[in-house]
């Protein structure tokens, strides 16, 4: 019994959690990695592109809301979803047009367009704020829980509840849906393997009759998507606020550079070891470990190896671990 | 916003004439009109203008001179950009004393850098950090708010009489939520409670499952949550419920507010904490004054701020001066017996009585008393959540 109590207080505020929030990672994470991939530069922007579509989506399941249309149980926000993809296609394809494809031509290096990213991400970062303000927004509705503490100590009998929120729930299998239709695209779809030949070796590419245009168009396209959605999960898991969506952009880059810079695979394996090392260094462990020792040596402090003040620091020290002994990331990206 | 830059663009047109006339005097409203308390703000500013103009419109003022407010914006968080709007009050201005600032940061750099340096008497309505008891003043800062150190000694009051003995404390990082966590702590283990964690967490996050994680694994029968409702408190509190880690919370006075209902309704059921606040029959008045001036008197701290602006008027009656080094001896005279008492409303009576040589004994709308080094006493108003509805237990 203890141990199941146990295993159930370690669910409850670690392995939910953190899956959950691994999950969103990895589908910014893929955004990233994609863009290192194909365009060949790190992109700093990613996280106000995510802010961006997630605005969108937001002013969409305002507009719903006030025509009274629901999902029911779900959020209001995944009808919005769309919408607000296509208003970030219309974001990135315009900066695109305006500013990356000068750079491009002229074939600039990669560090000068990690540096425009950056201009771009301060035009963005201003953009979301104008529109919708700086403050916090609240746009989650339906049913908040798929279960809540209450209940699974009411059905189990068990001291320690478990709590699993429809939002949580949702991120991991829209993000299980999202991953499987990318690698499906991009595995088994003409333009995908184009895709794929453009990132390996882009003069070969270009001579085996490959449009460097749409490459780029499509990229832009799926990134857009992967952003909106990972935004709209974060946010509805968590909240919206363009403060917290440009922090976002460390753990991110974290996540895609300990994978490897470049591949997908490693993407979703980096969002998943930055988040379970965010949660679980900064979690006190009193309580389980409370239940699994023997009475004897249960712990008298709270056994919390730093406080959550650092929770960015984890991801910071991770991604320079791996920098420093395996540039490449674990599973054989680009050297950054 | 919009009011904001009308009071700027006003205070700028005026600036040439009224400097020139001497049968005006200004005083500063310093308040975090944007940041973690801004849902506060604007019912402050309200009760400060209503005492202001109740004044002014006496005409009774040091024979006939009109007062004027000036908004600034002390931002709360960014002691910074408080000193600069303080500054620019003081040098620009040209006020003759700030009823200011809100948080107890802005309100500490704020008086030793602009109040100390240029001499300016400055009453906080709402700073209630216990390091601004002995922070150097040279007798010119004044809160019409309890400190914190009294907050402290009434939460564990509150709590004790709820059979509650265990619980976890949680704290906003910064002058308020530290002196406020510090103080609670210590009155609570000399009464015998315990507590199992203090912690901080740090405004502005979207997520507080890993802090309400660790609060969790500590453990207690309830969560004291010492931070501001628009800011990380609500975000505590909403982890905590989602997570299932505490049903019952603590509220000191940043949490007390119209968003808490807003965010949680009866979710948080049974909840209670407290706010500084009476039920004397000068809070009924200032609520009904309040009301007819369109703001919203039963907001929290808005009595006080019309408190801190009638004391600094009625200083500068005794004085005979609006110079700071004049009336700031004459504060606590105004506000303590003996004299005729005032209610809210009666500054033009009290204004008589002072022109005339005589003593009043100000009571306002929140019971002034100040002691020690010029902070109020305090009066709380217990409170408890009962169907989604902040209803008032009694006051204390």
């Amino acid at each position: 019994m203890d141990l199941l109590n146990a295993f159930v207080a370690l669910s409850n505020f670690v392995l939910v959690p953190a899956i959950a929030y691994g999950s969103q990672l990895a589908l910014g994470a893929l955004g990233v990695t994609l863009i290192y991939g194909i365009l060949r530069f790190s992109n700093f922007a990613h996280g106000d592109t995510m802010a961006f579509g997630t605005m969108v989506t937001i002013l969409f399941t305002w507009l719903f809301q006030s025509w009274g249309l629901s999902l029911g149980p779900l959020p209001t926000a995944l009808l919005a979803l769309p919408f607000g993809i296509l208003g970030c296609v219309a974001l990135v394809l315009l900066t695109d047009r305006a500013v990356y494809r000068f750079y491009r031509e002229q074939r600039a290096k990669p560090v000068i367009l990690v540096i425009v990213s950056i201009g771009v991400m301060f035009i963005m970062n201003g953009l979301v704020r104008f529109i919708i303000g700086p403050g916090d927004q609240r746009f989650a509705d339906g049913e908040r829980f798929i279960i809540s503490a209450r209940d699974f100590k009411e059905m189990t009998g068990l001291r320690e509840g478990l709590a699993i929120k429809t939002t949580q729930g949702l991120t991991v299998v829209t993000a299980v849906i999202v991953v499987a239709l990318l690698f499906w695209f991009l595995n088994r779809t003409r333009t995908g393997k184009s895709m794929r030949a453009y990132s390996d070796n882009e003069d070969l590419a270009l001579l085996s009759g490959i449009n460097p245009d749409r490459v780029v168009m499509v990229t832009w396209l799926i990134v857009a998507a992967l952003a909106t959605v990972a935004g709209v999960l974060y946010g509805l898991d968590k909240s919206f606020k363009p403060f917290t969506y440009f922090q976002l952009l460390l753990p991110v880059f974290a996540s895609a550079i300990v994978g490897g810079l470049g591949n997908p695979l490693g993407a979703i394996a980096g969002g998943f070891i930055i988040a379970f090392s965010e949660v679980m260094i900064t979690y006190a462990w009193k309580k389980v470990l409370g239940y699994t020792l023997p009475e004897s040596l249960e712990p008298e402090g709270l056994v919390q190896l730093l406080s959550t003040d650092y929770k960015f620091a984890v991801s910071f020290v991770i991604l320079l671990i791996v920098l420093l002994f395996r540039p490449t990331g674990l599973f054989r990206g680009k050297a950054v | 916003m919009k009011k904001f830059l009308m009071a700027t663009a006003a205070a700028a047109l005026t600036a040439g004439a009224a400097s020139a006339a001497d049968d005006t005097v200004k005083i500063g409203i310093l308040l975090g009109f944007t940041g973690p308390l801004e849902s506060l703000a604007p019912a402050m500013a309200g009760g400060a203008e209503v005492a202001i103009a109740e004044v002014s419109d006496s005409g009774k003022l040091l024979g006939g001179m009109t007062v004027e407010p000036v908004r600034a914006d002390a931002t709360c968080i960014d002691a910074g950009a408080a000193t600069a709007a303080g500054e620019r009050l003081v040098t620009s201005d040209g006020v003759a004393a700030i009823m200011g600032a809100m948080c107890s940061g802005a309100t500490g750099a704020v008086l030793s850098n602009v109040a100390l340096p240029n001499g300016i008497v400055m009453i906080s309505p709402s700073a209630t950090s216990p390091a601004l008891s002995s922070a150097e003043d040279n007798g010119l800062f004044f809160r019409t708010a309890p400190s914190d150190a009294r907050q402290g000694t009434i939460m564990t009051e509150v709590i004790m009489e709820r059979g509650i003995q265990s619980v976890a404390l949680t704290y906003t990082n910064n002058d308020y939520g530290k002196g406020l966590a510090d103080s609670f702590q210590q009155a609570f283990e000399a009464a015998g409670g315990e507590v199992t964690l203090s912690t901080p967490h740090e405004d502005g996050k979207a997520d507080y499952s890993a802090e309400v994680g660790a609060l969790a694994a500590a453990g207690g029968d309830a969560l004291v949550v010492a931070g501001y409702v628009d800011q990380g408190g609500s975000g505590v509190v909403q982890a905590a419920l989602d997570t299932g880690a505490f049903d019952t919370f603590v509220f000191p006075d940043g949490m007390v507010g119209d968003a808490l209902i807003e965010n949680f309704g009866d979710a948080i059921d049974g909840s209670f904490g407290q706010n500084p606040g009476s039920d004397s029959e000068g809070a009924k008045i200032y609520e009904d004054m309040a009301e007819a001036a369109g703001v919203e008197g039963g907001s929290v701290y808005s009595k006080e701020a019309y408190d801190a602006a009638a004391l600094i008027l009625m200083a500068m009656q005794a004085a005979g001066s609006t110079d700071a080094n004049e009336f700031k001896s004459r504060i606590m005279d105004v506000a303590n017996a003996p004299g005729e008492k005032i209610l809210p409303g009666e500054l033009g009576k009290a204004l008589d009585i002072l022109a005339e040589g005589g003593e009043v004994d100000y009571v306002g709308a929140t019971d002034v008393e100040l002691i020690g080094p010029g902070e109020a006493a305090g009066v709380f108003r217990e409170i408890e959540i009962e169907n989604g509805e902040i209803v008032t237990v009694r006051y204390r």
